[in-house]
């Protein structure tokens, strides 16, 4: 009951926070949408940080950890740690500054402009709204899903609050909080949420490491020498294809719409420094202590199948109450903090990329605008909401999957538009064209091979009671709730489907821990260890197999994904859409000189 | 160079299997990437100081927000 009561307070502070910026805001779309371009450094910081977080930094970090290692923290944290704040540096400053010059509010105002085109334009924006959307509706799933499980006082209780209550709640907050708030009222949240997130982890290693038996020296000992469980401690289940591969994901970070619209309300240009700066730190804060438990757990809690639960586990053993409500407040926070900026984004991108630009200001002026822009808010979050009670679930997750993959592939046409003079639309048109066969060619893959993916190893049979509300106990640790291994597990079907969806890393790695590793001489993907030096050589788990035998280990189907060569999709997309944007442009007629050199000034 | 030299750091091979620990109960490839996350902070920090883009900063009398209607 205490998380429950957390988790309302929280989003009852979250409602009067849009309340208050709606007091604030003005009548017009910069307003509306970018804050009026006004937010300072510390909140510019923090708002930032929220948008690209979500609930997979807590639960599905820790989970993937469990399976996978340590190495989780090196492949999916430190590389977003030193990726994102590159592609602030050097393109989301860029945005900032053109979009103040010349007005834009989106990323594709900029690329019509930046290449005198309607049609290009308009194809990028379904592109992208296409991948955006399903983000933000699975958050809404998710939110709902972590709702109805952190209600329930036992496992075979009814929850407190249904799923689609759930939903409504976390879809009626989302919708006051943009509708009302805009980005003012978005970002003002986003500072709450933020420092909720940042306490988490460091609280809850303090007290979960403490709590371990022997202390926790002594117990990372035992489990280094553990023959099973010692492997976590370093990346020996760790193919090195895929840990390479990480490195191309966060590029999707700038790309995400709501992230590029967030670099547009920086008040100036300096909010990017203190922001870049602290970043990877930022980011460890959160990681490092969820990942190092979740590999603990797999030896405090063995055998778990939702391993996404691993640190609810471990708190419900050696943590109070209300710290799991902090947990509560912590995951809601992700799902809300990116879903609010989503939910704004689209709208923001709906008004000015469609509705205004094919004749809605001229008819209807700037305030028709935001009239416009709150309606769609309104209609946005009404159909969200009906799809969520739906829970098509895998659908979604697969799309958001792909989605990290094609805005990270995206993100050679932005670099071109923002660096090269000689870039033109047509080679923007060939990459989108690339990235949107690559995701639906991924998709094909991925479900063709679907049928005879290999299967997971099953776990133990310990974990079985775990699984069914009978975890095991440390001893000197008595449960006080024998059913709460259930519990946990519920809960991790509900956050897994939002974690799938973090900006730092996930999408096509969260659920491939064990199964992307394995590859034995010879067989598909024997290269895997031999990337990773000696050290990575071999890593044990499942051995992916090949899609089209006739096409040896081109496409690899591993439990969970396909892989080109035992690379992330990611990694040819990304390829592909800068060969062709280079080839295309330089075929196709630039831009008119006007243009070059409004983008690129002389002196 | 001092970037893509970052960048190739990232993929530390040499502390793959290692199940060393660090301080007496850190993992030292959990370890080396907490401060590589360290370096990280350091290369943005050199890069503000030293390539800042300061031609990029919108002088005030350049930029007219909108005015509410």
């Amino acid at each position: 009951m205490i998380p429950v009561i957390v988790i309302l307070l929280y989003l009852c502070v979250v409602a009067y926070i849009g309340s208050v910026a709606f007091r604030k805001g003005k009548e017009n779309t910069e307003d509306f949408f970018l804050a009026g371009r006004t937010i300072g450094t510390a909140v510019f910081f923090l708002s930032l940080f929220a948008t690209n977080m979500t609930a997979f930094a807590i639960l599905g970090s820790s989970g993937a950890a469990y399976k996978q290692g340590i190495g989780i923290f090196g492949m999916m944290a430190s590389s977003s740690g030193i990726v994102i704040p590159l592609t602030i540096f050097f393109i989301g400053t860029r945005i900032w500054s053109l979009g103040k010059r010349f007005g834009h509010m989106t990323q594709v105002q900029f690329f019509r402009d930046r290449w005198e085109c309607s049609g290009v334009g308009t194809f990028l924006f379904f592109l992208s709204a296409a991948m955006l959307i399903p983000y933000m509706i699975i958050s809404i799933i998710g939110g709902g899903q972590v709702l109805q499980d952190i209600s329930r006082s036992s496992a075979e209780s009814a929850p407190i609050i249904p799923y689609w209550l759930g939903c409504l709640i976390v879809t009626i907050v989302v919708t006051v909080n943009v509708f009302f708030g805009g980005m003012r009222g978005v970002v003002w949240v986003n500072v709450f949420q933020t420092v909720l997130f940042l306490l988490f982890g460091t609280v809850a290693f303090i007290t979960i490491g403490q709590g371990l038996p022997g202390g926790l020296s002594d117990f990372v000992h035992n489990m280094a020498k553990d023959p099973v469980n010692g492997a976590l401690l370093s990346r020996e289940r760790m193919p090195a294809e895929v840990f390479w591969s990480y490195m191309f994901i966060p590029l999707s970070s700038i790309m995400f719409p709501h992230m590029s619209i967030m670099c547009l309300s920086a008040k100036k240009m300096s909010a990017f420094k203190q922001t870049v700066v602290v970043y990877p730190i930022a980011i460890m804060l959160i990681w490092l202590p969820c990942v190092f438990l979740g590999a603990l757990g797999a030896q405090a809690v063995p055998g778990l199948k939702e391993t996404d639960g691993v640190l609810l586990h471990l708190l419900s053993q050696y943590a109070p109450a209300w710290l799991a409500g902090l947990l509560g407040a912590g995951i809601i926070s992700a799902v809300m903090g990116s879903d609010c900026h989503q939910v704004l984004a689209l709208s923001t991108m709906f008004t000015k990329d469609i509705f205004s630009y094919y004749g809605g200001l001229e008819k209807y002026g700037e305030k028709g605008m935001v009239y416009f822009a709150r309606a769609f808010v309104l209609i946005v979050t009404a159909i969200a909401y009906l799809i969520a009670l739906a829970r098509p679930t895998s659908i979604f997750e697969l799309a958001i999957r792909f989605a990290f993959s094609g805005f990270a592939a995206l993100s050679p046409i932005m670099i071109a538009a923002l660096f090269w003079k000689r870039s033109t639309k047509y080679g923007a048109l060939a990459s989108g064209i690339w990235v949107l066969a690559c995701v639906l060619g991924t998709w094909y893959l991925t479900s063709y091979s679907d049928s005879f993916a290999p299967k997971p190893p099953t776990p133990p049979a310990k974990s079985v009671a775990l699984a069914e509300g009978k975890p095991s106990r440390t001893e000197g640790t008595p449960s006080t709730n024998p059913t709460e291994g259930k519990q946990v597990a519920q809960l991790n079907t509900g956050a897994e489907r939002q974690l799938t969806a973090s900006p730092v890393g996930d999408p096509a790695g969260k659920k491939s821990p064990i199964a992307d590793a394995p590859k034995k001489g010879g067989k598909p993907g024997a290269k895997a260890g031999k990337a990773g030096g000696k050290a990575g050589a071999k890593p044990k788990g499942v051995p992916s197999v090949p899609i089209f035998p006739q096409l040896g280990n081109m496409f690899l189907r591993s439990p969970t994904q396909v892989t080109v060569y035992g690379f992330l999709p990611v990694v040819p997309m990304v390829i592909g859409s800068l060969i062709l944007m280079i080839l295309v442009s330089l075929l196709t007629p630039p831009p008119s000189k006007e243009t070059v050199d409004k983008y690129f000034p002389q002196g | 160079m001092w970037v893509i030299a970052v960048l190739a750091l990232h993929h530390d091979i040499w502390f793959w299997k290692s199940r060393h620990t660090v301080f007496g109960f850190l993992p030292i490839g959990l370890a080396y990437h907490a401060a590589y996350s360290v370096l990280a902070v350091i290369t943005m920090a050199l890069l503000v100081k030293f390539l800042w883009p300061s031609h990029l900063e919108v002088p005030e009398d350049e930029y007219a927000p909108q005015e509410q209607e």
